[in-house]
């Protein structure tokens, strides 16, 4: 930075930012450039690739039923986590923003917890809890209930247990984020004007929490739509969601173009998303909850 | 206050969401104590046997030291880049400024899937094949947006006119930067360090496409454990992650909020 002294003062700022600038330029930029160029290559028999600009792999993925019925359950299994997300997600969110208890501190830090606890740790969690030996069996044995352990595990619904445990922080700390900035006088000039505790929270507390529900529903759903961590671990074999297709044509069967495809395919349906957020809501919305 | 039935019932279902989102972590941490050789109920009594087992298991203990080798290099690089960046974008002006701020900020909202794949093949192109470097530059760019958020934040806090009467006694920008702004926001920069530790150090779906034959991180290394069956020594492994993840964090809290108070 000394050497930067000489410069024209002009040039300091670029100097500053140059690494971090060519970081993203070489690492993100351009890489995604290169999905681009990849999509419409194509595998040769001997497992290299044929330059060029073929159709093939954009027509084999907008066609193929199979890549639409796995795009189709993606986008399901991440709409109803996002909605379990927003259910079990909005009360707690409540609680700790109208909480005068002197535990507020302490629930927001343990909101912060789960963030930091590994997310593969918390997703297998669930195998101790609903596997065949798991903690809910061996219960439902003791007690009688049953008299052979259930299967419950690696089906639509574990999949989607597993992504309403990691996804739900996101969801109560922007629900959380919103609720909190909401001047509680609105709520009991509300009351004050004849309006029930219900009827408050529909007419008052509930639209001024918009914002936040719609950045939490946001982050979940994208972050949902994208694993493919999930559904390897918590999922059956028919349990497949986006991500894990990419995964299988990139690492497992080394078909570069096809897994290309796919991946724009991802971030072009999750890209959609985010622009229609951003039309109604606006990014800055989002970054809140960075913070 | 009293909607949605009762402020009781709030807070009896708060409690119930909580104990959802603890209650299987606590069992895993439980569990690693389970002296039976399966990883399940019923316990047979409390054992350290599975964390003497992990010390004794070579590929763990080499998949723990690539992880913290990969974890410290990754905050390390990450926060020179984010602070520098984040100095230019704080204290300077010019043209393209919030494009290049969004910039910064992108790759945490591409995909991990499609950054990971769209840097494997540049580097396929480049005709380079993966390796630790590749698995490096990977953790750098998507722990890069969290330092230059956090170090931002603070460094608009921090008043210009420190700098300008450091600059007028005569120390030049080098100086003035390692005496006076480096210091003031000191805490930040440690909270990006440890942020993007242990970002690293947890990630999996990057890492999984982006490491060479035969280096695993722990994560990836539980990952591929968890294929055959959910092992005793998994559960332990498990619960030394979550102290890793948790405990760096929380202590890093503690000391930069020292780093704070000391400078008022």
């Amino acid at each position: 930075m000394a050497a930067a002294d000489a410069d024209a003062p002009g040039a300091r700022p670029w100097l500053l930012m140059s690494p971090a600038l060519s970081a993203v330029t070489l690492l993100l930029a351009i890489p995604v450039c290169f999905i681009l160029v990849y999509s419409f290559w194509l595998r040769t028999a001997a497992g290299g690739e044929q330059t060029g600009f073929y159709l093939d792999n954009w027509i084999e993925v907008l066609t193929d039923e199979f890549y639409r019925d796995i795009l189709i359950q993606t986008l399901r299994i991440a709409g109803l986590s996002t909605l379990f997300c927003i259910l079990l997600g909005y009360i707690p969110a409540y609680f700790i923003a109208r909480s005068t208890t002197r535990h507020k501190a302490a629930l927001i830090l343990l909101l912060m917890l789960p963030f930091w606890i590994s997310y593969i740790i918390r997703t297998m969690s669930w195998i101790n809890i609903l596997g065949v030996s798991g903690a809910l069996n061996v219960f439902l044995l003791w007690s009688g209930l049953i008299s052979e352990p259930l299967q419950i595990l690696y089906n639509e619904a574990t999949v989607i247990l597993g992504l309403v445990h990691f996804l739900l922080p996101f969801m109560i700390l922007n629900i959380y984020v919103s609720i909190d900035g909401i001047d509680t006088n609105l709520a009991d000039a509300a009351r004050s004007l004849g309006a029930t505790g219900w009827q408050t929270f529909r007419e008052v507390t509930l639209p001024l929490s918009m914002p936040g529900l719609a950045a939490g529903s946001l982050l979940c759903f994208v972050l949902g739509a994208g694993t493919y961590i999930t559904p390897m671990i918590l999922g059956g074999p028919r349990n497949a969601m986006f991500a894990n297709l990419v995964f299988e044509a990139i690492i497992t069967q080394l078909n570069w173009p096809l897994g290309s495809a796919l991946s724009l395919v991802l971030l072009l349906v999750l890209g959609a998303v985010v622009m229609v957020y951003t039309r109604y809501a606006g990014i800055g919305q989002l970054a809140k909850s960075f913070k | 206050m009293n909607l949605l039935g009762s402020w009781s019932l709030i807070r009896a279902f708060t409690v119930l969401v909580y104990l959802f989102m603890f209650l299987p972590v606590a069992v895993v941490i439980l569990l690693a104590f389970n002296a039976n050789q399966f990883g399940s109920f019923p316990m047979e009594g409390v054992s350290f046997r599975w964390f003497v087992e992990l010390w004794n298991n070579e590929a763990i203990v080499r998949a723990f030291k690539t992880s913290m080798l990969l974890g410290a290099l990754t905050a390390v690089i990450s926060a020179t880049l984010g602070v520098l960046a984040s100095l230019a974008l704080v204290r300077y002006d010019f043209r393209g400024k919030s494009l290049i701020t969004t910039a910064l900020i992108a790759p945490i909202l591409v995909p991990e899937v499609v950054l990971a794949v769209a840097l494997l093949l540049f580097l396929r192109w480049l005709e380079m094949p993966k390796s630790f470097p590749l698995l490096l530059l990977g953790h750098v760019i998507f722990t890069l947006p969290f330092v230059v958020l956090i170090v931002q934040a603070r460094l608009v806090a921090v008043r210009r006119e420190f700098e300008e009467a450091a600059l007028s006694l005569g120390a030049n920008a080098f100086h003035t930067f390692r005496e006076v702004t480096l210091p003031l926001i000191m805490p930040a920069v440690f909270a990006g360090v440890i942020f993007a530790f242990t970002i690293s150090f947890d990630d999996v779906t990057g890492t999984l496409f982006w490491k060479p034959g035969g280096v695993e991180t722990v994560p990836t290394q539980i990952f591929a454990m968890l294929r055959n069956s959910i092992s005793p020594e998994i559960n332990a492994l498990g619960a030394v992650m979550v102290v890793v993840t948790v405990a760096v964090p929380l202590l890093g809290a503690a000391i930069a909020r020292r780093m704070a108070a000391a400078l008022k």
